[in-house]
């Protein structure tokens, strides 16, 4: 080998050298800012401002009719609450929707995979603010509402048109919002 | 009592990796060459650790094992009625069991390392053995203050919770550990990269010391991703085996930045060059898989492994790394310019095609990277996107098809300086061939172009493997060119499974009832029935499905709807029917209602994948040649050891005769 070749060749520039740790300080920040942000895990429905999906389901339990979209094309809003008797935060919300049923909202459930016998169980323990109850057995209205859990409420305008999602329990504090969209889709 | 003695165990690794990272650096206070007093305790505390962080995390196996409820981490992640094989898996099927995985298998490596290595000087050992006790304590002051695997609960639960039936399977078995040895066998050789920096002793002879913990890293990384593609595969239901996930992408990064260390060390083992871009690799590689463990366990990023989130882990994690990362690029900066570039050499070269390919490695990384953190940027800005194969499959494939062009072509050129135009004839045949199967796919009907330019690459590539066998002696190629050649092989092999696949798949989704048929890809799938079964932990709908191609004997098929009751989850159980040509892969789905002939109908989804099995083969055999090129470095290493002990024995003998030849002579 000649010497030429062997000559040392100039050190590599100094500022390429710290744009490894530049990039990684910019990233660290970003995940810095992101563990600050509080995470929402929800699922939000793309059929806000959309019709119901078409669709008619069989009664849950032998108390209240079965529910069809026909249903929500009488004018007046309404409370579509999606729920389960083996879901226990449905039993947290059961309160506040008899409280909203109280103030002359019309609530209409649909039971997710659910067994008549437990629904009317559910219903003579936390109460029945339903004034219909669809059985939806294998999810198909529920994933067709964009709702990927339960509880959920849906605030349907009097054209059928979906105008709110509201996820998880209703806690008495989220009630006067329930009111107020209902008011507005009024 | 067992789940205290390896809390106990865990605090005295912990004060021991203190003890390491304290002597190491103390040593290199010392002027070189001077033995430094403190160093005697190094390595005694890397291997006496290693056997703690063990001991700790087999306590942890036997309270799993004999599901000892009253530990918190058991309660809740595994149950007393589960097979006990899932029992022992449900250890690491969890964010703190699977934390005290990785640190026994850090302390592990670490030992070895201290035990085994003697060719670095002292000084780059104990630096090195400072910076791997500073990434162990990390680790321990983790899982002691914010992930406690033995917490116990005050009163014992009667039952456990149960382990998330999709972690029930073999495949979990073997898939996380795997790679979990990956990852830690880069912290060995960041910690080398980085005691090699700190002493300025980026040489060949560091190179070759660090090698094998890069090739042992990348072997198992690539098993581990294999197996965790194929786990996807059949238990997901989805019928893909790669999705782009960010745990994916989480293991897929550190191979890459792997793959290219591998090859950058060898050029800087064999002609000291790429001084600088090996130690940076070996910063990169290793940041790659904190990284990964940090975007997985922080909660940042959503991906169906998430394990449970809590912001005070990510804060913690988010330390350890901007410590860690942080620091060593800190010193990679300050000491790069102080260490020479090494040799040169010629653009038509092997070490030419080896640099190439590692930017393309590295470009590849940089996209992998970016769509994994996109999201994560987005989302600062309140919009949520999710990145997917529209984005990675075309602009990876931009830096992935020049790769593949010259890795067929790099291994037939000299080392230093060569001319294209020796190794004309090799390029035209390997041309031919390629542009002989497109034209016979572009022949055979309309495909993607991606799958089409996938096969014609394997194809070229396949045959480019074997030609730096050509005009040799077979029996004296030494084992690591066959592992070389075996593994490019390998790749060839993978890339040709996955463009087979994406070109000819065949999909089918009908609502059949019983008694129906379906066609696909040449086979015949006919619904039999669809009966409930149950299992230890699950009840299930199963369908029984024959298939049968051009008339053969029928082979039953039999996919499940699962629903697991503790904890409840439904899952769908794939039914595979391998043949040499491919997998015929049946999902059965809900109930569809009742179809006009008054029969229940269900949901029936078929794939005929040809060659699709060939992805994984790729993946073993890329792994097989890494193991074989492991054996050829260990056999050379161990050849040499002996003949340079033979050596010094020879010198002694003719020494200790020399000497008693003088000292007989008078006598006489």
């Amino acid at each position: 080998m000649s010497g030429s070749e062997t000559a040392a060749p100039p050190p590599i520039r100094r500022i390429w050298v710290w744009a490894p740790l530049v990039l990684f300080a910019a990233f660290g920040a970003l995940a810095a800012f992101m563990l600050t942000q509080p995470k929402d895990e929800f699922v939000h429905s793309q059929m806000i401002g959309k019709p119901l999906p078409e669709f008619a389901l069989r009664a849950a339990s032998d108390s209240r009719p079965g529910v069809s979209i026909d249903h929500f094309r009488d004018g007046t809003p309404k409370l579509l609450n999606v729920w389960a008797s083996w879901c226990l935060p449905c039993i947290a919300e059961a309160p506040q929707l008899e409280e909203l049923r109280a103030s002359g909202v019309e609530i209409v459930g649909i039971a997710i995979r659910d067994r008549p016998q437990d629904v009317a169980n559910f219903l003579s323990r936390y109460g029945n603010p339903y004034s219909r109850i669809g059985a939806d057995d294998l999810s198909a209205v529920q994933l067709e509402l964009g709702s990927s859990g339960v509880p959920e409420t849906f605030v349907i305008d009097g054209n059928g048109i979906i105008r709110h999602q509201h996820i998880g329990d209703i806690r008495a504090s989220d009630v006067p919002t329930l009111l107020e969209k209902l008011a507005e889709a009024r | 009592m067992i789940a205290e003695i390896g809390h106990a165990a865990l605090w005295l690794a912990a004060a021991l990796a203190i003890l390491q990272m304290v002597s190491g650096a103390l040593a290199l206070r010392e002027a070189e060459g001077a033995p430094s007093p403190y160093a005697l305790y190094a390595r005694p505390a890397a291997v006496v650790q290693a056997f703690l962080a063990v001991l700790a995390f087999g306590t942890l196996l036997y309270s799993f094992a004999v599901t000892d409820l009253s530990v918190k981490l058991v309660a809740t992640n595994s149950h007393s009625m589960k097979p006990f094989l899932y029992k022992l898996t449900g250890t690491w099927g969890n964010h703190e069991g699977s934390m005290l995985l990785w640190v026994a298998v850090l302390a592990l490596s670490g030992g070895l390392l201290a035990f085994a290595e003697r060719r670095l000087p002292e000084r780059t050992m104990s630096a090195t053995l400072a910076v791997q006790g500073f990434v162990a304590m990390g680790f321990y002051v983790f899982l002691l203050f914010s992930s406690n695997p033995f917490e116990r609960l005050p009163v014992p639960a009667l039952e456990g919770v149960g382990l998330n039936p999709l972690l029930q399977d073999i495949g979990l078995a073997v898939h996380p550990p795997t790679l979990y040895v990956g990852y830690v066998g880069l912290s060995v050789a960041f910690s080398l990269a980085m005691g090699a920096l700190i002493t300025k002793a980026v040489n060949p002879n560091f190179a070759k010391v660090m090698r094998p913990w890069v090739l042992g890293a990348w072997v198992f990384l690539t098993f581990g991703i294999t197996a965790g593609s194929y786990w996807a595969y059949y238990e997901l239901g989805w019928g893909g085996w790669w999705f782009w996930d960010p745990v994916e992408n989480a293991s897929l990064m550190p191979w890459l930045a792997a793959t290219a260390l591998l090859h950058s060390v060898s050029v800087l083992a064999a002609c000291d060059a790429l001084r600088t871009w090996t130690i940076m690799l070996g910063v990169v590689a290793f940041s790659m898989s904190m990284l990964g463990t940090f975007l997985v366990r922080s909660g940042v990023l959503t991906s169906v492994h998430a394990f449970a989130v809590d912001p005070e882990r990510g804060t913690l994690l988010l330390i350890l790394l901007a410590l860690y990362i942080g620091g060593s690029l800190t010193i990679f900066a300050l000491r790069a310019s102080s260490i020479a570039e090494g040799k040169r050499f010629t653009a038509t070269s092997r070490e030419g095609a080896l640099v190439f390919n590692n930017v393309m490695l590295c470009a590849i990384l940089a996209i992998v990277l970016l769509g994994t953190l996109y999201p994560l940027l987005t989302e600062a800005f309140d919009v949520r996107v999710s990145v997917g194969p529209p984005y990675f499959n075309p602009v990876g494939a931009i830096f992935a098809i020049p790769m593949f062009v010259v890795m067929a072509v790099g291994p037939l050129l000299r080392w230093k300086d060569d001319k294209v135009a020796r190794v004309q004839p090799e390029l035209a045949v390997l041309a031919a061939v390629a542009l002989l199967v497109i034209a016979l796919v572009v022949f055979l009907g309309d495909y993607p172009l991606l799958p089409i330019l996938g096969l014609a690459l394997a194809s070229a590539l396949a045959l480019a493997a074997f030609l730096p066998l050509r005009g040799r002696k077979l029996t004296r190629v030494p084992t690591a060119t066959w592992g070389m050649v075996v593994a490019h092989f390998g790749v060839a092999v993978a890339l040709f499974g996955m463009a087979s696949e994406g070109a000819f798949t065949e999909e089918r989704l009908a609502a059949v009832s019983p008694g129906g048929a379906e066609e696909i890809g040449g086979w015949t799938v006919q619904l039999e029935s669809v009966d409930p079964v149950s299992g230890p932990n699950w009840t299930a709908i199963e369908a029984r499905i024959s298939a049968s191609r051009s008339g053969s004997e029928p082979v039953i098929l039999a996919p499940q709807a699962r629903n697991f009751w503790s904890p409840p989850q439904a899952t769908s159980e794939s039914a595979l029917l391998t043949r040499w040509d491919g997998q015929l892969y049946a999902v059965i789905g809900d109930g569809a209602g009742i179809g006009p002939d008054g029969q229940q109908r269900w949901q029936l989804r078929v794939w005929w994948k040809p060659f699709v099995t060939f992805i994984w083969y790729g993946g073993v055999l890329v792994a097989m040649g890494g193991i074989l090129s492991f054996i050829g470095r260990l056999q050379v290493d161990l050849r040499r050891r002996k003949a340079a002990r033979l050596g010094a024995e020879r010198r002694m003998d003719q020494a200790a005769l020399a000497l008693s030849r003088t000292a007989t002579e008078p006598a006489e």
